[in-house]
């Protein structure tokens, strides 16, 4: 049956961005073979031949004319940043390439 | 004054034999009374509901034409958008933020008139069925308060049960505001996907989202229902079409020739004997008011918490990256020569609860390369095998009916270790979210063995909204009959602090 | 030992990839109404849906959608009935969602093509560079990065972010792998970026101003032995913004693989940063550990299916095609093949175009532009069009001199004037005195004061060396401030000294 390794579930951490200790590893790699089991469920009846549903709604080219609108005054803008600078807001270095 | 219905209340402004100021101030006062108990709020703004009410007030004595609802006090669910007002979706990640912009919902309030008294108690970013992984610790249900009140939206459904307010908001990924409706005796109500604005509503799972009116009563529900519906441009997925006359719909009362499909797969088995007999007594009670039960089945209903397990927690993977200490809210780690990613990663540790981590992961897994199509592409298609079942039903009856959970309330600390077991609570909410139809929890009673409350779901097809109320408002007014007094005067006493 | 580009095309093949990403020039971004405009204060340009606050909703441009079916249909693509925005999910500050909303397995346009030509060893050679995808997505904030000794991101102590850019509607242009290019590789690459930014102009969709961001180009290199089958290691070259760059990127590429590959080294999968200066690339991360983005349809979005009425009136209105309009223009004004190329290849075809329009003569528009202005730029490294002169000034500069109010060499000045920012060519000639000096009495009198004061050289032209006269004439200019038509100092000279 399906499982996760903690090297697995460190993996998939690293993805998204969350610190974990080896405990935490540990255990959530546990926790998934149960879950998994449970969820893996859903490939006994979807077929090669059921279109999958990505939207409750069938809407389509739903568009918004090209107008400007106001936007949040610099203040508001970094009103919640942890820290800022000359109007940016300001974070620890950036590892990895230049963009 | 606090034990009337919203809609008793708004009679009593127009008729001027109350403002909104004192109806606000009785809220407030009964919120200091007993939320140190219940811990039904995470905010309570004292002075900026009191100043919306002399507002309504001055208008009213003006002349100004108000709307129905206009001067009744609300309490909103702490995942919804609220500018300048502490918003943190019961996370730790978001403590302290102020949001500088309002949502659809809150604008929608505000234009109606509607006080807003504070921010209520959820499960960490809406995720879980007992408000018990709220970073600020759980809500207590107020017929028993070592029971849980439901979940996600716990602290909204436990307000309305301990008169701290007559009207509140929920929102709806997977029954967030169904099932807390059922456990603590009061109504719920999730509309059509679409029907209500997402705009400003902090996202668990965006194509399950919906917020939605709860109240004590059917009519209420449907009147807060009209006062936040209707299309917004700045929700894409938002219907651009008129709102379903769902107050004339709870007013009407009649389910003559109705028909009303008993789904097969969500009763029996794993249901609590109490919930199995109220929910036959409800469906007896409308057969004899006119209605027709038929049975229907929904063969892949039971796929239905499989599928959810894997959409909504991949949804979440994505849109919880947003929260990563660079532009608002918690940063952790911000040390001298510390990197940004290991900012984020500190902070994400310390700033997310166990469950939202778990439910992280796992959608992190579910969209990766190698097994998306083996989880996440097999959960949409399951979603279409649901939404096809829904369809087929429907041709054979107006309404689908099951108990709105398995059981009623259970202790905090019960299932809290054991994933599975709380997520088994949704397994009969879940199918309407998936479909994106319409969904109503009204009160059916107490279970004798327990001596709590119990909840009856209505699903409706969607853009049909109105029938849940019609079906909703005519069970109501049969259960009062029956009981005599509304399901809440049984409820215990709250002791004040 | 370095090895030649002969060298390394003698014994490879090179197979090229490129992607172009080109903002488009909407008045509100991709999905949310803050303004485009570039170089604002920063962050007055951002929102709850830009800076992905917690609520947030994105909600589609229309116009941008348009622009993008307008290049698909421009570059010859089938436009889906159906499409979707899908999320590619990785963490960067710059990114404020930490997705960017992008499209996957199902863009808006696929299957085109774009003919280039490139003058080859033998004449004007053409190459089709097959387009394989068209599709949307948004630009992301821009960083500063404070502290360390070079302003740039390594060793700097923190960040800065600004995200006025952060959703500015972007299209990327994908080619199929183009193979077959052999040595003329570079030039096809630079040929192909040149005609799609001005196919991209000539739409009206971008300012397509390579210098400003508003079209980058990543080039993917990758070589294999001449007839060999199967395809070597690529390597990505990220950001390449300026045509040259793009020919000097590739062929830096092709060399430094060919040395790899002749030492027994690998080609490491890798993106790799230009370096304006040296014209080498730099190495940037490696995809060996490739990212995975975790792609899956944008939920706040609703797919994206245009019906055939729509392209279709989109198709109308599509402009001529850039190479078609070129061949018009070249048999209108009687220009040979070989100064056509040089204009394309100097990238001053328009602005020639708008000159003749302000009614110029085509053969004096070309020449200040491909002479004068075009010199001025590479000078300043400038691109021709940011040069604060336009097509309107040069027509009037050329009109002046055609009237006789101006000499060349005074016309040069007041384009020296206009692009340093002294104003309008008239400002410029008044602000500075200058005027033809008309007057022979004038000029006689500078002359013979001059022969006074050089009598040797004098002398000399007396004698028949006529190349001395260059010194004496130079002297009277100088003397007449540079006012006096040049021809003119030549012949009363010559007349004065040889008694014709």
């Amino acid at each position: 049956m399906s499982s996760l390794s903690r090297d697995d579930v460190a993996n998939l951490a690293r993805l998204a961005r969350i610190e974990m200790s080896e405990e935490e590893l540990i255990n959530l790699s546990n926790e998934f073979t149960v879950i998994l089991d449970a969820v893996a469920r859903v490939q006994e009846v979807a077929g090669a031949e059921v279109e999958p549903t990505s939207h409750p709604l069938p809407l389509r080219n739903v568009f918004r004319p090209d107008v400007v609108v106001a936007s949040l005054t610099t203040e508001a803008a970094l009103s919640g940043a942890p820290a800022q600078e000359d109007s940016r807001f300001r974070v620890p270095q950036i590892l990895g390439e230049e963009a | 004054m606090i034990h009337l219905t919203a809609s008793q209340m708004a009679s009593k402004l127009i008729a001027g034999e109350t403002t909104s100021v004192e109806l606000t101030q009785a809220h407030l006062h009964r919120i200091a009374e007993v939320d140190s108990n219940v811990h039904a709020f995470l905010f309570v703004d004292s002075k900026g509901a009191l100043e919306q009410a002399a507002a309504v007030d001055a208008k009213r004595s003006a002349g100004e034409k108000l709307a129905p609802l206009a001067g009744v006090p609300l309490a909103l669910k702490d995942v919804m958008v609220q500018k300048g007002i502490p918003t943190t979706a019961g996370s730790k990640i978001l403590e302290g933020w102020r949001p500088p912009y309002d949502s659809t919902v809150v604008t929608n309030l505000k234009n109606n008139g509607i006080v807003i008294l504070g921010k209520t108690n959820m499960d960490e970013f809406a995720m879980g069925s007992s408000t018990e992984n709220s970073a600020f610790g759980p809500t207590h249900n107020p017929w028993d308060l070592t029971r849980i009140p439901g979940g996600s939206g716990g602290g909204s459904s436990a307000a309305l049960a301990a008169f701290e307010a007559p009207l509140a908001i929920g929102t709806d990924t997977g029954g967030s505001i169904r099932q807390p409706a059922a456990v603590t005796g009061t109504v719920g109500v999730k509309p059509t996907y679409g029907g209500v604005s997402r705009f400003g509503l902090i996202a668990f799972s965006s194509s399950l989202d919906q917020a939605g009116p709860c109240a004590r009563t059917v009519l209420d529900a449907a009147l807060l229902h009209e006062a936040i519906a209707g299309h917004d441009p700045k929700d894409s997925t938002s219907i651009n079409a008129p709102v379903p006359q769902v107050v004339a719909a709870a007013k009407t009362g009649d389910v003559k020739g109705m028909k009303i499909g008993v789904v097969k797969e969500l009763n029996g088995e794993g249901y609590q004997s109490g919930v199995r007999l109220r929910f036959e007594e409800s469906l007896e009670l409308l057969a004899d008011a006119g209605a027709e039960i038929v049975e229907v089945s929904a063969p892949n209903f039971e796929y239905a918490l499989a599928a959810y397990y894997l959409i909504a927690p991949s949804e979440c993977s994505s849109n919880l990256a947003r929260f990563d200490a660079m532009r608002y809210g918690l940063r952790v780690g911000d040390v001298d020569g510390a990197s940004a990613e290991s900012v984020m990663n500190l902070t994400r540790e310390v700033g997310f609860g166990r469950e939202v981590k778990r439910r992280i992961i796992l959608g992190t897994y579910a969209l990766s390369s190698g097994y998306y199509d083996a989880y996440y592409g097999s959960a949409q298609k399951v979603r279409t095998l649901i939404t096809q079942d829904f369809n087929k039903a429907f041709e054979k009856c107006d309404v689908m009916v099951s108990p709105t959970c398995p059981t009623t309330a259970f202790k905090i600390g019960e299932k809290s270790n054991d994933p599975i077991a709380m997520y088994l609570n949704d397994i009969a909410t879940i199918p309407v979210n998936m479909a994106g139809i319409g969904g109503m929890s009204l009160p059916a009673g107490l279970a004798p063995e327990d001596g709590l409350p119990v909840g009856f779901q209505i699903m409706a097809p969607a853009m049909q909204d109105q029938r849940m109320y019609l079906v909703g408002a005519v069970l109501e007014a049969a259960l009062l009959t029956r009981w005599g007094a509304p399901l809440l005067s049984q409820a215990p006493e709250l002791v004040g602090k | 030992m370095a090895l030649s580009y002969d060298e390394v095309i003698s014994k490879y093949e090179p197979v090229l990839g490129l992607e172009v990403h080109v903002e488009l020039n909407t008045q509100s971004k991709m999905f949310c109404g803050c303004s485009t405009i570039f170089g604002g204060e920063p962050n007055t340009q951002t929102c709850p849906v830009c800076l992905a606050l917690p609520g947030a909703l994105p909600t589609v441009n229309e116009k941008a959608i348009e622009s993008t079916i307008k290049i698909g249909l421009a570059l010859n693509c089938s436009i889906a009935p159906f499409s979707r925005f899908a999320r590619k999910n990785y963490f960067y500050p710059d990114m404020p969602k930490n997705f960017q909303i992008s499209q996957y397995d199902e863009p808006i346009c696929t299957n085109g093509y774009v003919d280039v030509e490139i003058e080859g060893d033998e004449g004007p050679k053409s190459f089709r560079i097959d387009i394989e995808r068209v599709h949307m997505e948004e630009d992301t904030g821009k960083s500063l990065h404070v502290g360390g000794a070079t302003g740039r991101i390594h060793g700097a102590e923190y960040s800065l972010l600004d995200y006025n850019r952060a959703g500015i509607p972007l299209v990327e242009i994908v080619t199929k792998i183009v193979p077959g290019t052999g040595k003329y590789a570079p030039e096809v690459a630079k040929a192909y970026v040149a005609e799609l930014r001005d196919i991209l102009r000539s739409l009206g969709v971008s300012d397509v101003k390579m210098e400003q961001g508003s079209l980058r180009c990543d080039a993917n290199v990758s070589l294999r032995l001449i007839g060999a089958e199967t395809l070597g290691t690529r390597s990505e070259t990220k950001n390449v913004n300026s045509l040259r760059s793009v020919e000097r990127a590739i062929r830096g590429e092709m060399v430094r693989h060919a040395e790899l590959l002749n030492k027994g080294e690998r080609v490491v999968q890798e993106t790799r940063h230009f370096q304006e200066e040296s014209g080498l690339t730099r190495s940037g991360r490696s995809k060996e550990q490739a990212e995975d983005y975790r792609y899956f349809p944008e939920p706040d979005l609703v797919p994206v299916a245009p019906d055939s009425v729509w392209i279709e009136t989109l198709r109308q209105s599509l402009p001529e095609r850039p190479s078609i309009h070129r061949k018009r223009l070249q048999e209108a004004w009687s220009v040979p093949d070989k100064e056509m190329a040089a204009m394309i290849n100097a990238d001053v075809l328009n602005l020639v175009e708008a000159t003749v329009n302000e009614g110029a003569d085509p053969t004096k528009a070309r020449s200040w532009w491909l002479g004068e202005i075009s010199r001025i730029a590479n000078d300043k490294d400038m691109a021709i069009f940011d040069l604060a002169i336009t097509a309107t000034d040069v027509a009037e500069i050329v009109a002046l001199v055609n009237a006789g109010e101006l000499t060349d060499k005074l016309a040069r000045q007041v384009i020296e004037g206009v692009i340093a920012g002294e104003g309008k060519p008239a400002e410029v000639i008044s602000a500075r005195g200058i005027k033809v000096v008309n007057d022979d009495g004038a000029l006689m009198a500078a002359i013979e004061k001059v022969c006074a004061e050089q009598p040797e050289t004098a002398q000399k032209i007396r004698n028949g060396h006529l190349p001395a006269a260059g010194a004496l004439i130079g002297a009277v200019m100088k003397a007449t401030n540079g006012q006096a038509d040049a021809a003119r100092v030549r012949e009363l000279l010559l007349g004065h000294l040889l008694q014709r």
